[in-house]
Order: C-alpha cells, then structure tokens, then sequence
C-alpha cells in the first residue's frame, strides 16, 4: 500500500498523485500513439469510435456522474453537434474553425435548455430530458433546410493539416486528440472551484447551498459543459458515421450512453474509458452471443434489447460502481492482501430519501 | 359537430394515457420511484391477451380477467424480487433499473412473439354507432366504459376496503404505517400488482386500436405527460391529464396546418415540458411536491 505524504496544497491537487501514475499513463499515451504500426484499419475504426464514445460519456458522466443530475436525451446533444459541424463543413468553412463553433454551439444549447428545466430534481429532470429528446429528434426530422430531414445529410470530409479523414490512421489520431484534450480539461475542470460545487452539488443540494453555491447557475453550468463536451464527440460521430440521419439520435443512443456510465462507473472519469469500451465491443460481444446461442434464439432481432437491459439490471442491482468500481476493488485486495476485508465496499443499508415536504 | 367528433376521439385515447399515468402515480404515491417499463408492461399485457384471445381461443372476457389476473401476478413479483433491492438507492439508479426492465419486456416479447403486428377479435372491432351524426366507434366506447368502471373500482377498494387503505396509509408514511401493523413491503408488492394490471387493462382496450407489437410500448412516455400535467401523485389527476393530453393530440393533429408541421408527434411532450417549465405542481396536486431551485 502507497501512501503518499503530501506536504504542499500544489500536491493535493496534482494531476498526477505520484511517479507511479506518472509512468503508466505516458506508456498507456506511447501505446496508443503507437497502434496504427500493429492494427489494422478496421480496428482503428473501432478504436476511433470508443474515443468519441468517450468523449460523449465524459460529458454526461459530468452531468450525471458528478453533478447528480440524471439526462435521459443526450443524443441530442450528439445530434446538435453532429448536424452543426456538417451543416459549417457544407457551407466552407474549415475543420479547425467549425470544431471551435461547434462547441461553443452546443455549450450555448446546453445552457438554453438548462435554466428552464434545472428547477427540477431527480425524476421529474429525468422526464423532461426524456420529452427533450423526443423533441429534438423530431427537430432533426423536421428542420429540412438545416438538417436534410429524412432524406439525410452526408458528412463533407475535408482535408485538415493536408491529410483527408478518409484515411482510418490520420482519423484515429485526430480522435485520439481530442479525447485526451478532452480528458485533460474534465479533469482541470473537476478540480477548479467549478467542478468541486458540481460534486458538492451532487453529495448534498442542501449542504453547498449553504457553502453559498448558487444551486441554478452551476447546474445550467454543468449542463453547458456537458453539452460542449458531447457535443464535440457528435462532430467526430458525424465525420464516422459520414452520412446524418435523424434516427440515429434517438432514445437508444442516449440509453446507449447512460449505459456506459453506469457500466463504465458512476463518478469516475476511467469509468468513461471502460463503459466505452464496453460498448463499443458490444455488438461484436451480441454478435459471438449469437453464434452460442441455438438459432431460433439468436437470430431472433429482439436480443440486442434484451441483452442491453439485462446488463443494465446487472450491473445497477450487483456492480453499482461500475467496472472501475470492479478494478478499485481487485487493486485494493492486492494492495492489501492478506487483510482485506469484504466490508470495504459494502453498500451502506439506507432508507429511501424523500423528495416530499 | 367536428369539434365534439375530435373530443370523443381524444377523450378515448387519453383515457389509454390517463390509465398508463394512473400506473405511474400508484407506485409513485406508495414508494416515490417511477417505473419508467410501465408502457412495457402494458405491451405485455397487449401480448398475452394476444396469446389467450387470438392463439388460444378464449371468450374476450375470460381472457381479458386472466391477463389482467396474469400481469398482475408479474408486478407483485417485479416488486418483490427485483426493485426492492434499489430501495435506498439514488433516484437515478431506479430510473435505471426499471429502463433496464422495460428493454428486457421488449426483447422478451419480440423474441418469444415475434415482431409482426397481431391482432384478436373482440365484441367490438369495427362496431359504430350514430348518435346525432355523431360517430362512436364500439371500440372509442369500451376504452371510456372500461376506464370508467375501473375508476370506480379503484374508488371503493381505496376508500372502503382494508388493504386499499392500508395502501393509503403506507403511502402517507412509511414509519407510521409499520408501527400501526401494516405489512409495508407486502402492500408495495400488492400496489406494484395493482398499477400492472391497471396496465394490462389499458394494454388490452388499446389493442383492437393499435394492433399489438412491441412499438405500444411507446405509450408509456406519452403517459408521462399526462401524470406530470395531473401533478404525479393524484389518482384523477392522472386521468383528468390523460384527457386532456389525448384531446391536445387530436386537435394538434386536426390543425396541423395552422401550426407547424409534426405537431402531433410531439404535442404530447410539449405539454410536458410546458407543464414543468410553467406549473410544476401540475393541476391536482394537494401539496407542492416538486422542489424549486
């Protein structure tokens, strides 16, 4: 067991806790930069693809994982950013300038959408967020002059620093880019004074209300980030998928993406990378669950639902702190090994918290 | 004359939203979760009848008391094994769950069922009436009849019977209820088998209307609407909102034209959100029940 013996405040809030850390995630940044020599292009794609799947989970896992406040209509996030970058990309205007507004775009959308729907708590923010993504998927469909309706958009796919996102390698480095910029802001996020009333937010409304945290503005705040965040994974999303249309932003994506968290791990940002990772080895794991299965049953379409929603129960009734839960657990056991105690991580019994007056 | 023509029609299908609601306001009167697979269960209860009417052959009735009877069994065991174990937990791990459920219904269904479109025969398929030039589908007129008398039902057993007020109390206060003898998860179990087979009820009235497929397992969303507008956690509430949900659909869908294009798909969650952003507390509710920040 490591302790670290922290003498500045520069070192509480360190990036890093320790050399250890340090080293590992260089080598894990030095193998992933180093993929393209091994695999082969059909893998990039797929890795690609957990990389802006990441980015979306780390938008909501912000919302959800650190804020407390659940969305059930991310994807339209996705869509907003999606369809906004295709729509600059049409009109001329360039990749590194359409990025920047894309963002900017979807943290104003997020924002929009936040002040009105923040006064309400648990439930009632998951319906709304569920009616609100209903909504904007009906907007994708109906907007034709924006969007293509349902005939569709396709994706221009510009040169950038003179290479074209055609090639799988330039795509999955530009992917890889922007996921660990975009893990380096949440985590600089996370522990500026924002990010801490976020968590504060999420342990008790009650409690940083007192510590003077102005409940409305950081929650339409954090609901800004998290539609920059996902946002920006739509624009990358556009460029894989390469041909829009509004169906692909309905309810399942933004189930999709709550099952990542949830899998992944409620309140962590290595949570994001697992539940990605998961889930975007999913139809391939359905795919080998197919083969096992007798014929009548796996070819039947109704398994991917089902196999989804059985995950989901899993993991909420026996798992609840996901799969970095799971490796917290297996790396404290060897930390302490002889002596650990099952206790560590038992869930605390706890009566129902009412929302009544 | 169109105009009352509309309100009939809307009045029978908000009464479909308004009994999917009454599903949600039961279970979250009693234990404050909302059983997001509540439109699921309504689409299994679309499906057995399916399985008991159209494949099997049974007399409409019997066959809609045991699916009734069938789904029910189904709820009080969902409880008693499965959404017990969340009590306690964060709202956003029961909304999880019971999400979880209603795709697990799903793919339950269209694997054991299959995902055609069925239907069954009942007294009613494609029986009118006319009343002054006005056109009443038997099928309109079993949906308002049937919620009606499930209404009353509902009614006497709260007010009258023992365990209804039992439930009433449990749901009142938890605490008081368990120091008074009341068995409280047992009655949880009984009000989760309760607001199934008021599901199951609107599952097979919906039927000869909807034709059964696992796509009416949508109705459960718009049946959020209509809870929220009846503010979550009053019984007429939920049906008085499903009314008017289903009258807003039917006249966003006649005057299209004057509005914008699409209305009608999303009338239903306009209204919610609409109702959220204006009136939280929506029309009946006693007590203000939704924080504000």
């Amino acid at each position: 067991m490591r302790f670290i013996f922290k003498t500045k405040y520069s070192q509480d809030i360190n990036i890093a806790k320790h050399n250890g850390d340090r080293f590992w995630y260089s080598l894990l940044i030095l193998i992933m930069v180093a993929l393209p020599l091994v695999l082969d292009d059909f893998y990039l794609g797929e890795i690609s693809y957990i990389c802006i799947l990441s980015i979306a989970g780390i938008g909501l896992m912000i919302l959800s994982g650190y804020t407390g406040l659940a969305s059930l209509g991310h994807a339209a996030f996705l869509g907003v950013g999606a369809y906004t970058h295709a729509f600059l990309l049409t009109n001329g205007i360039p990749f590194y300038a359409s990025i920047p507004i894309v963002i900017i775009v979807s943290f104003l959308v997020g924002a929009a959408i936040g002040i009105p729907i923040l006064r309400l708590t648990g439930m009632y923010l998951a319906i709304a967020t569920l009616a609100l993504g209903f909504i904007a998927e009906h907007v994708f469909i109906k907007w034709e002059h924006f969007t293509g309706g349902n005939r569709g958009l396709p994706v221009p796919q510009p040169e950038f620093l003179g290479m074209s996102f055609y090639d799988s390698v330039f795509f999955y480095y530009v992917c890889l880019v922007f996921l660990i910029a975009a893990m380096f802001a949440a985590i600089n996020i996370l522990r500026s004074p924002t990010g801490r009333a976020f968590v504060a937010i999420r342990d008790s409304e009650i409690a940083a209300q007192s510590l003077g945290v102005n409940l409305g503005l950081y929650k339409a705040l954090s609901f800004a980030i998290s539609g920059a965040f996902t946002g920006l994974a739509g624009a990358l999303l556009a460029h894989y998928i390469g041909y829009l249309a509004p169906d692909i932003f309905n309810i399942f994506l933004s189930l999709t993406l709550l099952l990542l968290i949830v899998v992944g791990g409620m309140g962590s940002l290595h949570g994001t990378v697992f539940g990605a990772i998961f889930v975007g080895f999913l139809p391939q794991l359905i795919a080998i669950c197919r083969d096992y299965l007798p014929s009548s049953i796996g070819s039947q379409p109704g398994l991917e639902p089902m196999l989804f929603g059985l995950i989901l129960v899993f993991f909420i009734l026996y798992e609840p702190l996901g799969i970095y839960g799971r490796w917290m657990k297996i790396k404290l056991f060897f930390e302490l090994f002889p002596t650990y105690k099952r206790q560590t991580f038992k869930k605390q019994k706890v009566f129902t918290k009412s929302d009544r007056v | 004359m169109q105009l009352i023509q509309l309100l009939i029609d809307g009045v029978a299908s908000g009464c479909i939203y308004g009994l999917v609601a009454l599903g949600f306001v039961l279970i979250y009167k009693a234990t404050e979760t909302i059983n997001f697979a509540q439109g699921d269960i309504l689409m299994l209860g679309a499906f057995v009848a399916y399985s008991l009417i159209g494949i099997l052959g049974m007399d409409y009735l019997t066959g809609f008391a045991l699916t009734v009877l069938i789904i029910a069994v189904f709820g009080f065991f969902l409880d008693a094994v499965v959404v017990r174990q969340i009590i306690g937990q964060p709202a956003f791990a029961t909304v999880m769950l019971t999400i979880g459920l209603g795709f697990i219904f799903r793919g339950f269904a269209s694997i054991y069922w299959g995902t055609d479109i069925f239907s069954f025969s009942t007294p009613f398929s494609g029986k009118i009436t006319e009343f002054n030039g006005l056109i009443i589908s038997y099928v309109n007129l079993s949906i308002i009849v049937g919620t009606a008398v499930l209404m009353s039902v509902l009614y006497f057993f709260f007010t009258f019977s023992k365990i209804g007020v039992a439930m009433r109390a449990s749901s009142e206060n938890q605490l008081a209820a368990y120091y008074m003898g009341i068995p409280v998860k047992f009655i949880f179990s009984l009000i989760w088998s309760i607001s199934a087979g008021v599901a199951a009820v609107a599952g097979v009235l919906l039927a000869p209307i909807t034709l059964v497929d696992t796509s009416i397992s949508l109705i459960g969303l718009k049946a959020f609407a209509a809870a929220v507008l009846g503010g979550f956690g009053s019984i007429p509430g939920a049906i008085v909102g499903g009314i008017i949900i289903g009258i807003v659909e039917q006249l966003c869908g006649t005057y299209e034209n004057y509005l914008f294009e699409g209305v009608r798909e999303i009338s239903a969650y306009l209204v919610l959100i609409l109702t959220l952003i204006i009136y939280p507390r929506g029309l009946f509710s006693d007590k203000a029940e939704v924080k504000k920040v």
